[in-house]
C-alpha cells in the first residue's frame, strides 16, 4: 500500500509540476528535500536517545510493572470473557503500559503476543471481539510524553516543546474513547460470520 | 497551566532518578543501553525520512499539496483543521516516517509556535499509524476478516485531528 502511495506522490509532482509549469521548483526540491531529511533527523536524534535511555531507566526500576498492574482492573472491562485468562490480562496490560510510555519497540512485540493470545483463548476461530478490541486500541494513540513531536518542535526554535502536552493528551483521550465507542457500536453492524455460521450450524 | 506544563519533564526525570536508585538499577548503564536503542531507532527510520520527506518536498514544489489543500478546506475547516494539515489527516494513518516528514514540514513553513504548526505537532504526537497497526496485528493473528477494525480506527483518527484542533485553540 505504501509503495502505492509513494509511487503516486512521484507521479503527481510530475504531472502537478507539468501542468503548474514549476518542474524546475520540483527538480530543486528533490535535492532540498533528502538533505532536510537527514538534518531534521540529526537534530532530534539527540533528544530521541536521551529519552529512549530515561524509558530504559524507568522500567528497570520496575515501574512499567506497576502500572501494568494499575491498568488491569481498567481494561478488564473492556475484553469480555478473554479478560478472565491473566496470561491475556497480563500481556494486554503490558502491551497497553509500553503505549503509554512510548516504547514503541517494545510495545509492538508484546502487543503481537497479547493478540496472539486473546485469539486462542477465544476459539481461535472468527475475528473474535477481544482481538479486535486489542487492535483498534493500538491504532490510537495514547503516549504520555510525545518526545519526537517535542524534538522536532524544539529543533525548529519552538519557545517551549513540551508545551503541547496537554492538547496530546486532550486529543489522545478523545480518541481512546471514540476508537471504544466506535468499537461498541459496529460490533452488530459487522458480525462475525464465522461464529453464526458454527452457531447454526450446532443447531 | 504554563507552570505546570514546564514542571512536568524536569520532575519526571528527577523522580525516575531518584526511584531507580531506590530500586537498586544501575542508573547509567541502563540509560545508555536505552540511548543506544534510541540511536537504533533513529537510524533505522533515517531511509524512511529521506524517502518521504524527499516526495513531500517534490509534491510541494509541484503545488499538488496546495491543490489538495483547497479541495479538502471546505470539509476540513469545518472541523476546525487548518488547511496547511490537509495532507497529514490523509497520510499518518498509512505511514509513521510520511506523517513525521509531512508534518515537520508543516511546522517548519508555518512556524512550530503558529496555530498550523501546533495543530500538525498535536495531531502527531496524538494519533497512530492506525492502518499499519491494523494490517500488521490482523495478518499476525491470521484473521481473514477484520469486521469493524479499519472503520472503528479511522474514526479514531478522524475525533484525535479534530480533537487536536480543538485542544490547541482551547489551550493556546
Amino acid at each position: 500500500m505504501l509503495s502505492w502511495i509513494w509511487a503516486a506522490f512521484l507521479v503527481l509532482s510530475f504531472v502537478c509540476g507539468a501542468a503548474t509549469g514549476r518542474l524546475g521548483q520540483v527538480t530543486a526540491a528533490m535535492a532540498a528535500g533528502a538533505g532536510q531529511a537527514v538534518a531534521l533527523l540529526v537534530s532530534i536524534t539527540g533528544l530521541m536517545c536521551f529519552w529512549s535511555g530515561m524509558m530504559e531507566v524507568i522500567s528497570r526500576a520496575g515501574l512499567a510493572g506497576a502500572i501494568a498492574r494499575l491498568l488491569r482492573p481498567v481494561l478488564r472491562p473492556l475484553f469480555g470473557e478473554a479478560s478472565r485468562d491473566a496470561q491475556a490480562m497480563e500481556a494486554v496490560s503490558a502491551n497497553v503500559t509500553a503505549n503509554l510510555l512510548g516504547l514503541s519497540n517494545a510495545s509492538t512485540p508484546i502487543g503481537l503476543r497479547a493478540a496472539e493470545r486473546l485469539y486462542a483463548v477465544c476459539g481461535g476461530r472468527g475475528a473474535p471481539d477481544a482481538v479486535l478490541t486489542l487492535v483498534t486500541l493500538n491504532s490510537a494513540s495514547i503516549q504520555l510524553i510525545p518526545s519526537t513531536v517535542a524534538a522536532v518542535r524544539a529543533s525548529l526554535g519552538a519557545a517551549a516543546p513540551f508545551d503541547i502536552m496537554p492538547a496530546v493528551w486532550g486529543a489522545s483521550v478523545v480518541s481512546v474513547l471514540a476508537v471504544v465507542f466506535a468499537g461498541r457500536v459496529l460490533r452488530p453492524v459487522f458480525p462475525d460470520t464465522a461464529r453464526e455460521m458454527e452457531k447454526h450450524s450446532r443447531k | 497551566m504554563d507552570g505546570l506544563t514546564s514542571a512536568v519533564v524536569p520532575l519526571l526525570l528527577a523522580a525516575a532518578g531518584v526511584y531507580a536508585l531506590y530500586n537498586n538499577v544501575d542508573v547509567f548503564p541502563a540509560f545508555l543501553t536505552g540511548a543506544k536503542e534510541g540511536l537504533h531507532t533513529a537510524v533505522g527510520i533515517l531511509p524512511t525520512m529521506v524517502g518521504m520527506l524527499t516526495a513531500v518536498y517534490m509534491l510541494r514544489a509541484s503545488g499538488c499539496i496546495d491543490l489538495l489543500g483547497q479541495a479538502l478546506a471546505p470539509v476540513l475547516t469545518r472541523l476546525g483543521i487548518p488547511a496547511e494539515c490537509a495532507a497529514l489527516v490523509l497520510l499518518k494513518p498509512v505511514s509513521g516516517g510520511g506523517g513525521l516528514a509531512l508534518g515537520s514540514e508543516v511546522m517548519r513553513q508555518a512556524g512550530p509556535d503558529s496555530y498550523a504548526g501546533r495543530v500538525a505537532a498535536v495531531m502527531l504526537g496524538a494519533s497512530e499509524t492506525s492502518i499499519y497497526t491494523i494490517s500488521l496485528y490482523c495478518s499476525h493473528v491470521g484473521l481473514r476478516r477484520t469486521r469493524y477494525a479499519l472503520p472503528a480506527a479511522l474514526l479514531g483518527d478522524l475525533a484525535a485531528f479534530t480533537a487536536s484542533a480543538f485542544f490547541v485553540r482551547l489551550l493556546f
